[in-house]
């Protein structure tokens, strides 16, 4: 491979005012003023957003998919955590 | 994130027998119709068929922005200029997402686009036919477009979320591109009789190429069974060749232009238009580089590439600069 590989960025939208951004996909850019150029020029062509986030993706610390019952799994038990597990009277109306 | 198949870890997991059980589970989740992401475990050969798929798909993208480019400054109307570029940079922009999917399963974009300079990858056998006239761009847009959307919709529900999600994307956009064609077809349909026959030109020349890029006949595929299995595709190339000539036979008759197949006709007992035999010696012959303007792509992507390496070394010189003078601040 003859060329060196150009950084490469995550890309995060907000489409619109009031959400929060969302991860879209990934550019390639030498820097972060580029990346953001690239990021516009592929991901916003059709009004998709009003601010754009670019991160250089080895910033990025990411959970591990095989330790994913080890992270996730123990909330299921916790049903208590969800008002639907408390029954309150008819009576007393919508809480 | 989705790019750390690249970043790291590339090598974990390869190589060496693959656990039967490990197998069985995969196919589990398959079958659950669970999306498998890049850090997941997954099969050798299902990462190979992917990668091969995917970047297929992207390198057809890139080089799809040639024979339309071709007519960009020649475009009979600012309207039809600034259409006919908004689509290019449409492919432009399909094809990164797809490089992009693609190195989530720890494969460079560099890497990548090495292999189609080298010719040593293939892409779309429909972008070797040239561009002679104006109305080939409305033929490209109705036909290879449409056929490429009856290839991609169900792509948008693969067993692997990158490509799945790239696809979502990219189906959006590639409808724009269908009804710009069409909309190229009808006007000249609707024009002179010299514009008609434009139109009727452009169809006899990209009919039956536009019916090969579904790829071999079921009987012939190499790579149907397991991609189906793996529902990586969802329907086979037969399937979806019908579905297309169903969908587009009507509408090539509403624009008043005969298919250049004389065995076309409806088949009432199976609702189907069924058509004549695919000229599977000239798929290959172009395949294997022999089409007419194949020689043409790749010199031109060639010397694009070439032309464009001082400006990615000077970006990146320039990038480098600056870290290294924040660094210091």
């Amino acid at each position: 491979m003859s060329e060196v590989p150009m950084p490469l960025w995550e890309v995060f939208i907000r489409a619109r005012n009031g959400l929060a951004h969302k991860h879209v996909g990934s550019v390639h850019a030498a820097d972060a003023a580029m990346a953001l150029q690239a990021a516009r020029d592929v991901y916003t062509r059709r009004g998709e957003g009003l601010s754009i986030w670019v991160v250089p993706s080895g910033a990025i610390t990411a959970s591990d998919p095989a330790e994913k019952d080890m992270m996730f799994e123990p909330t299921a038990s916790k049903i208590y955590r969800h008002p639907t597990f408390y029954r309150v009277p008819e009576d007393v109306g919508n809480m | 994130m989705y790019t750390q198949g690249l970043l790291h870890g590339k090598d974990e997991d390869r190589g060496g027998p693959e656990p039967a059980e490990k197998l069985a589970r995969f196919q589990e989740r398959i079958d659950a119709e669970e999306k498998i992401e890049p850090n997941d475990w997954m099969p050798e050969a299902y990462r190979r068929t992917l990668i091969r798929m995917i970047s297929q798909h992207a390198h057809s993208e890139i080089v799809g922005m040639l024979p339309e480019g071709n007519w960009i400054t020649r475009a009979p109307s600012l309207r039809r200029k600034a259409a006919l570029l908004a689509k290019v940079q449409d492919e432009g922009g399909h094809g990164l997402y797809l490089y992009a999917a693609a190195e989530t399963l720890g494969v460079s974009r560099e890497e990548l686009v090495e292999q189609l300079l080298a010719g040593k990858a293939k892409y779309s056998s429909i972008f070797n036919y040239p561009t002679l006239s104006w109305a080939d761009i409305g033929a490209i847009g109705w036909l290879v477009d449409g056929a490429a959307i009856m290839n991609q919709i169900p792509l948008c529900r693969c067993s692997y979320g990158p490509y799945a999600r790239a696809m979502i994307r990219i189906c959006k956009e590639e409808s724009f591109h269908q009804r710009q064609g069409f909309e190229i077809m009808l006007t000249l349909c609707r024009g002179t009789p010299e514009q008609k026959a434009m139109a009727q030109d452009a169809l006899d020349r990209w009919w039956w190429p536009s019916l090969m890029m579904f790829g071999p006949s079921d009987t012939q595929s190499q790579h149907s069974d397991k991609s189906l299995r793996w529902k990586i595709k969802r329907f086979s190339n037969d399937e979806l060749r019908q579905k297309f000539v169903d969908a587009t036979v009507p509408q090539g008759h509403f624009l008043g232009l005969a298919f250049p197949d004389p065995q076309l006709r409806f088949d009432h007992a199976t609702s189907h238009w069924h058509f004549g035999a695919i000229d599977w010696d000239e798929f290959r012959n172009v395949l294997a580089g022999n089409g007419p303007c194949n020689r043409q792509r790749m010199t031109q992507r060639r010397a694009a590439h070439e032309r464009g390496a001082w400006v990615r070394e000077a970006a990146i010189a320039y990038g480098e600069k600056r870290r290294l003078r924040e660094a210091a601040e």
